[in-house]
């Protein structure tokens, strides 16, 4: 990949409907050249390109060790989205990438992991949830800690029931507001550590969700003895150029394109929840 | 000939150096007197050159005066830098086009045409290698600038006087040039010294009239640059920086300066280190081809910040925090330097007059910096 | 409007409507030459007295509103082209803001009309002229008068897209900068309104060695409230204390194409009140 700013034309080969407004899209590198020389690592992104129209950040959920599909869930919320959820199977997008820091999954083999989330998708973690069940024995146990506003906002449902069917592994989750079918916890996700047991010296924990979230929650965690090092959240910025030159996606000192999205937790603390930043 | 120690050329001579520029090859740009300012524009003979000129520098205010004085260098510098000579404003990126099984990608990039930039400052200077160091030296480099820095040569004008917004002794960036030029010139009365800083600078050199400069005439230079360094009445304090700025996120200061700042843009504009760049897509009506060009933008537009639904910097207060923080903070993290080179370009381009130095001093106050970590202990 | 032209059939229909206005925005359509040509294949042009003597009646896929609200008979014929339209865009000041004839909104409207008509009497008038957004939903804005016709060209070709047209309102001083012109304000000391006008034009008048006069109204922020953009107290104190202007010289400054445009209608008023103090 000489200049990053030429684009690999792909072709949707399957589009899976998630939600009304989410949908899956795989992708297939159109030169086989290309297809084949692709390689990324699970939490990286691609800037997602729509002739026409615009580039978009979407994290690659697939399975790393599969690159010759790469599947980036979608919602559409904007511009360029709204446009990609028109398209079809068959249908071409472009892909630049694969960019930015990805998840530890290889540093933290044999430890527990919990992970979690909060509002629509997520779909960061969602990949690193498949690539630790895809290689299940390579980690310890698993816990899961999902929130939602309320219980129509719970998409991957399935998913969800899918994972907590694994051995070894706990899934959590929680509704800001109650529902009639909701068995689950009321209240913020935070909430939830209070149900989950961890070995703070063998646990890593994964998070993905509103800033708010991160700024509350994880203190919460550290006063139970979690390193601060042992935590990685995903931040979202404006991401344009995808490689720390255009300058839209900084956080502090960080370009979160590059050294990001997935960051550990004691470097980015300073800047969480400041205003502006 | 001892070009280590340098050379003279009789102001008359100048036209020589063009000459032997134009036979290499070179495109010849350099400071030319329009719409009240000097631009880069083609400098096809001297006359172009804002011979008997200078500029009236302050914050928000920018004046050309016609002197009885033959120098050809007397304007320190016009609104631009360097920048738009490797990081252009525009930048057709790629063209793509619809075929039957998809759509192919055409790039537009091509070999830049050789420019001889003539009368950049060392603050220019001390700009370009910053955005080098951006745009060449990390992670990923850009190609659109490398293949026009590649054809870059830099004729740097050491300065002899400063302007009431030149802050360069300060940021040690000058006013003499150290490094990253292929000739330097100090213009003194009716001679120019000229010191060799690159092998393609001694091939243009050697076809040139030149004498060797004399030792009373190299003091006479030092001495003069000396000066214009002594006389500049804004400095920003470096000590305390970075750290000091990241603590200082909640000083009342960024109220007042958020109430006066326009988001207008034109300091980022005017700044020869910053970087931001977005894509303009531009599909034609047939949607059958479209086109990606490069565009500078800017920390102060209403997009910048954007992600899905909500802005992470919404205010002018956010914004102008952000840029400053970024210059002279965030950027020594990220490259290693301060973003400010000390050109005082985004002082006098402010329509408002807003002085950078001022809003930087005002926030290292040692007063409002206690002030702030009483709030900040309170708040835990 | 909502697909691809490659799927359309038949092609989506489009319907050009005038108010009070001078006719210069719909000269711009025709002004787009060449592209008119393309302009005429992707879209049937179905309703565009100015242009043509064929009028189609509704409804319409893409209505373009020239002019302002000013009779009574006005409010109730948007109101139909409304409901006659999926999507609706209006074309320039007078459309957008009200234009050069809300002046009127300051005024006696009796007084101006004897002064202008021999017979006032004939003369029919609302006592205001306003947008066309204060009476019917607008889904998009074009500024300018008149407008600038790539800037058109480009929303239409993103609503045949079935894309959400950008249209940034930042300030003129970008597209000077980008194309090198030198600033007015700065080096003149004239009171040129770019720094809080929104470009989209070009910047034409700093690049013809004059200040800018707002006539693509103010370069206002996605969020209604809070943000200070544009921040014309500055400009007008700027203008005030230290280019030598009067109140009354600021007020008529803000007060004109755009001048029922809100920032910039705030700013006379406050300006005025100085000047009657």
């Amino acid at each position: 990949m000489n200049d990053p700013s030429l684009l690999h034309s792909t072709t949707i080969i399957d589009k899976i409907r998630e939600t009304a407004d989410i949908h899956t899209y795989r992708l297939r590198i159109d030169d086989e050249d290309e297809r084949k020389r692709y390689r990324f690592a699970a939490g990286q992104f691609n800037m997602v390109y729509l002739f026409g129209v615009g580039e978009v950040a979407i994290s690659i959920v697939s399975d790393p060790d599969e690159p010759e599909t790469l599947d980036h869930t979608i919602r559409s919320v904007g511009r360029v989205t709204n446009a990609i959820a028109r398209l079809g199977v068959g249908e071409h997008l472009g892909i630049r990438g694969p960019f930015g820091q990805g998840w530890p999954l290889e540093e933290v083999l044999d430890r527990d992991v919990v992970i979690v989330t909060g509002g629509l998708g997520c779909a960061p973690v969602v990949g690193a949830i498949e690539y630790i069940f895809r290689r299940r024995r390579h980690y310890g146990a698993v816990k899961i800690l999902h929130g939602v506003k309320t219980p129509e906002d719970l998409v991957f449902q399935e998913r969800f029931e899918r994972w907590g069917r694994q051995p070894d592994t706990e899934v959590f989750l929680a509704s800001d507001r109650p529902g009639k079918a909701w068995r689950h916890h009321v209240g913020v996700v935070t909430e939830l550590f209070e149900m989950v047991s961890f070995t703070p010296s063998r646990t890593v924990v994964l998070m993905c969700g509103p800033e708010i979230m991160m700024r509350v929650g994880v203190p919460i965690l550290l006063r139970r003895g979690l390193p601060p090092t042992a935590v990685y959240v995903s931040l979202e910025r404006h991401m344009e150029c995808g490689i720390g030159l255009c300058g839209h996606c900084q956080m502090g000192p960080y370009f979160l394109c590059k050294d990001g999205p997935v960051m550990r937790y004691d470097r980015i603390e300073p800047w969480l929840g400041r205003t502006g930043v | 000939m001892s070009s280590g120690d340098g050379s003279t050329l009789p102001s008359a001579e100048l036209p020589r150096l063009l000459d032997v520029l134009g036979a290499k090859g070179y495109r010849i740009i350099g400071p030319t007197v329009r719409d009240g300012a000097v631009v880069w524009e083609t400098i096809r003979r001297m006359a172009d050159l804002p011979i008997g000129w200078r500029d009236q520098q302050e914050p928000g205010r920018y004046r050309l005066e016609r002197t009885d004085s033959r120098d050809i260098f007397g304007v320190v510098h016009g609104p631009q830098s360097v920048k738009p000579f490797t990081f252009a404003p525009r930048e057709p990126l790629i063209r793509i086009e619809r075929t039957s099984g998809g759509w192919s990608v055409h790039s537009h990039l091509q070999p830049a045409e050789p420019i001889a930039l003539l009368g950049a400052r060392p603050c220019d200077l001390a700009g370009l290698a910053i955005q080098d160091q951006i745009f060449l030296r990390g992670p990923y480099q850009d190609t659109a600038y490398a293949v026009r820095r590649k054809g870059l040569f830099l004729i740097v004008v050491n300065c002899t006087r400063a302007l009431p917004t030149c802050f360069c002794r300060s940021m040690e960036t000058g006013p003499r040039a150290t490094r990253g030029f292929d000739l330097a010139l100090t213009e003194l009365d009716e001679v120019m010294l000229i010191e060799v800083g690159s092998e393609a600078g001694q091939a243009i050199l050697a076809e040139l009239p030149v004498a060797p400069a004399s030792e009373a005439l190299l003091a006479e230079a030092s001495a003069r640059i000396d000066a214009c360094a002594r006389s500049q009445i804004r400095s920003v304090e470096r000590a305390k920086l970075p750290q000091v700025l990241y603590e200082v996120h909640d000083h009342p200061r960024w109220d007042e300066v958020g109430a006066r700042c326009l988001a207008c843009t034109n300091c980022t504009m005017v700044c020869p280190t910053c970087f931001c760049h977005t894509i303009d897509e531009a599909p034609d009506l047939t949607g059958q081809r479209t086109e990606r060009t490069r565009l500078w933008d800017s920390c102060f537009t209403h997009e910048h910040g954007y992600i899905h639904g909500k802005n992470i910097r919404p205010t002018i207060k956010d914004r102008y925090r952000m840029w400053l923080t970024h210059k002279f903070a965030a950027w020594h993290d990220q490259f290693g330097t301060s973003g400010c080179v000390g050109c005082g370009r985004c002082l006098t381009w402010c329509p408002v007059g807003i002085d950078v130095t001022e809003e930087v001093a005002a926030l290292l106050a040692s007063d409002s910096r206690k002030q702030q970590k009483t709030v900040s202990q309170r708040h835990e | 409007m909502r697909r691809m032209p490659e799927r359309q059939s038949p092609r989506p229909k489009l319907g050009v409507f005038k108010f009070a206005s001078c006719d210069g925005c719909q000269l711009s359509i025709l002004n787009l030459e060449d592209d008119l040509l393309a302009l005429g294949q992707a879209l049937e042009i179905s309703y565009f007295p100015e242009a043509s003597s064929h009028m189609d009646a509704g409804p319409y896929d893409l209505a373009l509103v020239e002019g302002s609200i000013t009779r009574e008979e006005d409010v109730h014929r948007i109101r139909a082209v409304r409901e006659q339209a999926t999507v609706l865009v209006t074309i320039g000041a007078c459309a957008t803001a009200g234009g050069i004839q809300a002046l009127r909104n300051w005024a006696d409207i009796e007084s101006y009309k004897r002064l202008v008509y021999p017979s006032p009497e004939w003369i029919r008038t609302l006592e205001t002229s306003t947008p066309i957004s204060d009476h019917v939903k607008v889904d998009y804005e074009l500024r300018g008068c008149p407008i600038d016709k790539d800037q058109l060209l480009r929303v239409l070709t993103d609503l045949l897209a079935g894309v959400r047209p950008r249209l940034a309102r930042d300030s003129v001083c970008l597209e000077c900068k980008r194309r090198g012109t030198v600033c007015v304000l700065v080096a003149k000391g004239v009171p040129c309104l770019g720094p809080v006008t929104s470009g989209g034009c070009g910047a034409i008048c700093p690049s013809m060695g004059r200040d800018c006069y707002g006539c693509f109204g103010p370069a206002d922020a996605r969020e209604k409230a809070g943000s200070h953009v544009p921040n014309t107290a500055s400009l007008a104190k700027h203008f005030h204390e230290h280019l030598g202007l009067i109140p009354a010289e600021i007020l008529r400054r803000f007060r004109g194409i755009n001048g029922n445009a809100p920032s910039f209608q705030g700013e006379s008023g406050a300006w005025e009140r100085r000047a009657d103090a």
